[in-house]
């Protein structure tokens, strides 16, 4: 009998957690499914009266080219995850099984570079591109990422543990280092690839620091920045427009998320699996 | 001579072959090294350089000015309130996002056919995007709006300003910094739970150690230590760095009660243009990631301890 | 008093049944062994006496109380886990103190920073260090009491765990599987010392393990389960000279007891290949049977002398020189597939491989139906499965 007591008691306090959590999800997809005149009377029904997600969607969708946002989004994190792969891959390699001068050095200012987080380069940064004309350029926006330190880190971590004896056969085999690394090495990593791959996409679809500071044309913007600019054109107004609107933005992660939470999970915690 | 010459080739073999690993190496790492120079080294360097200057961008020159940006910034009310601020939104954030993740990992983790359906939901705000999600709170805090203060009057309560009264905006803010935090920390702790063998359990069981205080104060909590100092950390560190919710819901406002480190220096560095003074700032900003991170790094190596 | 009663436990989690109706009756004092294959249901059953799973139906009692409801610490047993279950981050000592601890201080006694108030908590804690000093010092660890585990052996991990178990004087061990995790020159050495803890502790032990030298060597009873049944309990000696089932037979002893597939006719004639034994055996069973018979009870001695020995004809494959036997390996002629093993002294005369003639007496064999139910000769007493009576003890067996 207590076990079912403090079973109740557990998933009580569980739900109410939960609930709160919801409270926001809930109720941006009510309110973008109710006509203004329903949202300016504050109630607390979830269900509306009349319903306007027709109106309220395509309001959102054509004020702010919100699929654009979307699509900048995308070209943005799959740009900068396919740079950070190309240039980590070969770099972790060369760090856990070759050995050059200055390696260690190297590992070292790696693990220096781990704590830096980048709105302390953005500054200098922004003047270069500043002086180099290359603002508001999809370029400008993904170019202080090219670089991820912390797959460089992770994958060496990975690469460490490969067996030596197979390099050694394949090279034994004719095989280039180019080629064993991309053919051999690097596909066995392919779970911790998965996992920064999700991680990397994540942090960067939300990013919203750097993108401000070098994006002031909407038409690049990435999700989080043209939030911004769209609600600062329907400032105090349309509230169902707006909770479209982030819906629409919102969306894509969430459901990626519902289908994937296994990788979305280990790639988002990665920062507590070194 | 002809008996040696298999042992020099042999040399000169493996002398190329260590030369040509050499080559390799390096070139594998150059483009992480160029990348590594260019986007963090120089501008770091830059960095510091400015924040002895005085320079504006858009100025022609620049002059040394040696440590005036910095003791400016100490005697600068609207630094020091940001400093401050920033603060205690960590104060409020830290322990409430460090507690409450433990508290639903520990709630969840007994859970056997209803667990999946928790972490899905407390994961959620992990992976939304903050700036939509900024918008909708924006509009759930609204006090004529807003269902929490339709809640409030439903109660009997007066409505609250949530992000126009200085004295609750920050609260206010943490209380959103700690929604979308729990989810993760939930998770890390998951992870530390899921290390503690089930044996040891059921001897404490056997041993005595029957209700779920002296479990958690004998077993529980000594052991998810490593896992608990890293989320603090990590929980700090990221709650330092607030910015999206200051920049959309409040602009720093009412009157800067909002104001935190990074929105300073963006102000500062990207709408007023202020850069040698904006750099002084980020190098404060970074003294204070710095030694979070290297209490960081220390206490991964703690990590291992227990065998 | 510390017996133990078991009635009718049955076990099921969800749809699979782990425990069918089991009934035993373990005498104060007694050292009794549960041994089986995986998966028979043994740690299960000590796991139910010990409280830490629910039983299905059924009831316990030890010492005459029911314990069905009471929870794991308030039974009075002591449990030796496999793994050991010694707390990582606490020393040797504070492992040991642990069980005390919990039962003579109050919870504020216990909170981190409240108990440095209270003055009785020291007294009590000298106290308490002082029973575990004794304990270690019996246990011969007292110099490890400021160790972490980390820092132990296996075989000084074990002892700190027995040490936990001894600290609360119960009316019951358990211990489940607490020799496996060791490698097999300390597991030989630990058996005698558990053997000689239980004749000086006088304590009742309940014993786990899929191995059945260690039942053989340190049990008063023991009792074979099988799918979630015991197939036999009673002495090591009754298990290995009368087993009352072919599992039984098959799990005890090493070199495992030679198989022979065999016939009974109408009139209850045993038969092998054809050939008849002078062996009857008393239900009407009839159609195929096993007979069994262990190595030494196969012999390259001359068939017929006054022991009536029936030949066996065989080919010599391999021997194994155990120093102070052989073990010869042999192939059955006329029965494909089936092989034999023979267990001689060793000074016996050479045997080479080849065509070797091997006898054995219609007394040693065990016969089993085809469900493995040992069936009875004229002259047996009647086989049991489980007594509900306890059988009489013997006397410090091992000595």
């Amino acid at each position: 009998m207590r076990k079912l007591a403090s079973l109740v008691l557990i998933h009580a306090v569980l739900l109410a957690g939960a609930a709160f959590t919801l409270l926001p999800f809930v109720w941006m997809l009510a309110t973008s499914i109710k006509p203004p005149d329903e949202i300016f009377t504050a109630t607390l029904r979830l269900w509306p009266h009349r319903f306007a997600a027709g109106e309220n969607f395509r309001l959102a969708l054509t004020s702010a080219p919100l699929l654009r946002f979307a699509l900048n989004g995308l070209i943005v994190c799959a740009g900068i995850l396919v740079v950070q792969l190309l240039v980590a891959i070969p770099c972790a390699y060369a760090l856990a099984k070759l050995r050059f001068p200055g390696r260690n050095t190297l590992f070292v200012l790696t693990l220096l570079a781990l704590a830096i987080p980048v709105q302390v380069p953005a500054l200098p940064l922004y003047i270069a591109l500043a002086k180099l004309e290359l603002l508001n350029t999809y370029f400008s926006m993904m170019v202080p990422f090219f670089l991820s330190v912390f797959a460089i880190f992770l994958l060496r971590q990975f690469f460490k543990g490969f067996p030596d004896d197979i390099i050694q056969a394949a090279r034994l085999d004719g095989m280039s280092e180019f080629e064993i690394v991309w053919r051999i090495v690097a596909p066995s990593a392919w779970p911790a690839i998965a996992a920064f791959a999700v991680f990397s996409f994540v942090a960067h679809w939300n990013d919203l620091y750097w993108p401000l500071i070098v994006i002031s044309d909407a038409k690049l913007a990435p999700p989080p920045l043209g939030m911004m600019f769209f609600a600062d054109a329907e400032t105090g107004s349309n509230y169902g427009a707006l909770t479209a609107a982030a819906t629409i933005l919102t969306a894509p992660l969430v459901i990626a998320f519902l289908f994937a939470r296994r990788q979305f999970i280990a790639g988002i915690t990665m920062t507590g699996v070194k | 001579m002809t008996r040696l010459d298999p042992v020099l080739a042999a040399q000169r073999a493996a002398r190329r072959r260590e030369w040509l690993e050499k080559l390799t190496g390096m070139g594998f790492a150059f483009p992480a090294t160029l990348l590594l120079v260019v986007m963090s080294l120089a501008p770091l360097a830059v960095l510091f350089v400015l924040s002895f200057t005085d320079y504006d961008l858009g100025n022609v020159d620049l002059r040394f000015i040696g440590l005036a940006n910095f003791s400016k910034a100490l005697a600068d009310p609207v630094f020091r309130q940001s400093l401050w601020n920033t603060f205690v939104y960590v104060a409020i954030v830290l322990p409430l996002a460090v507690a409450l993740g433990l508290l639903v990992a520990i709630l969840v983790h007994g859970r056997k056919h209803t667990r999946s359906f928790y972490e899905v939901v407390y994961f959620l705000p992990v992976t939304s995007t903050l700036i939509a999600m900024a918008f909708v709170w924006t509009f759930l805090l609204h006090p004529k709006l807003g269902p929490i203060n339709a809640f409030l009057g439903a109660l009997g309560f007066p409505p609250l300003a949530f992000l126009s009264d200085p004295a609750l905006v920050l609260p206010t803010l943490a209380v959103i910094g700690v929604w979308q935090l729990v989810g993760f920390n939930m998770v890390l702790f998951l992870a530390g739970l899921t290390a503690i063998p089930k044996d040891l359990y059921e001897a404490a069981e056997v041993d005595g150690c029957a209700n779920p205080i002296d479990r958690f104060l004998t077993i529980t909590w000594p052991l998810l230590g490593p896992t608990t100092m890293f989320v603090i950390v990590t929980t700090t560190i990221t709650a330092f760095k607030v910015f999206d919710t200051v920049a959309v819901m409040t602009r720093g406002g009412p009157m800067g009660a909002s104001d935190v480190i990074l929105y300073s220096i963006y102000l500062e560095g990207f709408q007023y243009f202020h850069t040698a003074y904006a750099a002084a700032l980020t190098v404060v900003f970074l003294v204070f990631i710095l030694v979070f991170s290297v209490i960081q790094t220390l206490v991964l190596d703690r990590r291992t301890h227990y065998g | 008093m510390a017996s133990v009663r078991l009635r009718g436990i049955t076990k099921s989690f969800g749809s699979t049944q782990v425990l069918s109706g089991i009934d035993l009756d373990i005498a104060d004092g007694e050292f009794i062994t549960l041994v089986g294959a995986s998966g028979c249901g043994k740690s299960t059953l000590i796991r139910i006496i010990a409280g830490l799973e629910p039983q299905t139906s059924g009831h316990l009692a030890i010492a005459e109380r029911p314990i069905d409801h009471l929870r794991p610490h308030e039974r009075r047993v002591a449990m030796v886990f496999q793994s050991y279950a010694l707390y990582p981050h606490m020393s040797v000592g504070a492992n040991i103190a642990l069980p005390l601890t919990m039962q003579r201080l109050s919870l504020m006694e216990r909170l981190p920073l409240v108990k440095h108030l209270s003055p009785r908590r020291r007294r009590v804690m000298a106290e308490i260090m002082r029973e575990v000093g004794g304990i270690a010092s019996q246990l011969q660890i007292e110099s490890l009491l400021e160790r972490r585990p980390a820092q132990l052996s296996g075989g000084q991990r074990q002892r700190v765990a027995l040490g936990r178990a001894m600290v609360r004087h119960p009316d019951v061990f358990l211990m489940d599987e607490p020799l496996s995790n060791l490698d097999a020159k300390l597991r030989v050495h630990m058996r005698s010392e558990l053997a000689e803890l239980h004749a000086r502790l006088q304590s009742t032990f309940i014993y786990v393990t899929h191995d059945q030298v260690e039942a053989m060597t340190m049990s008063d009873r023991v009792a074979m389960m099988d799918a979630g049944r015991i197939l036999q309990l009673g002495t090591p000696s009754a298990l290995y000279a009368r087993p009352t089932n072919l599992k039984v037979a098959q799990f005890i002893g090493s070199p495992a007891i030679n198989v022979l597939p065999g016939e009974v006719d109408s009139a209850g004639r045993v038969s092998i290949a054809g050939s008849p034994l002078p062996l009857v055996v008393d239900r009407a069973a009839r159609g195929a049977v096993s007979v069994g018979m262990r190595p030494e009870a196969l012999l390259p001695q001359a068939p017929g002398g006054p022991g009536e020995r029936l030949a066996l004809g065989t080919r010599l494959r391999r021997v194994e020189n155990l120093g102070a036997e052989l073990i010869l390996h042999c192939d059955v002629i006329g029965l494909d597939g089936v092989t034999v093993t023979s267990r001689i002294p060793a000074g016996a005369a050479p045997v080479a491989p080849g065509p070797l003639g091997l006898t054995f007496a219609a007394a040693d064999c065990h016969v089993f139906d085809a469900a493995g139910e040992r069936l009875a000769v004229p002259g047996d007493a009647t086989p049991a499965t489980s007594r509900p009576m306890p059988a009489p003890l013997a006397s410090d067996a091992a000595s």
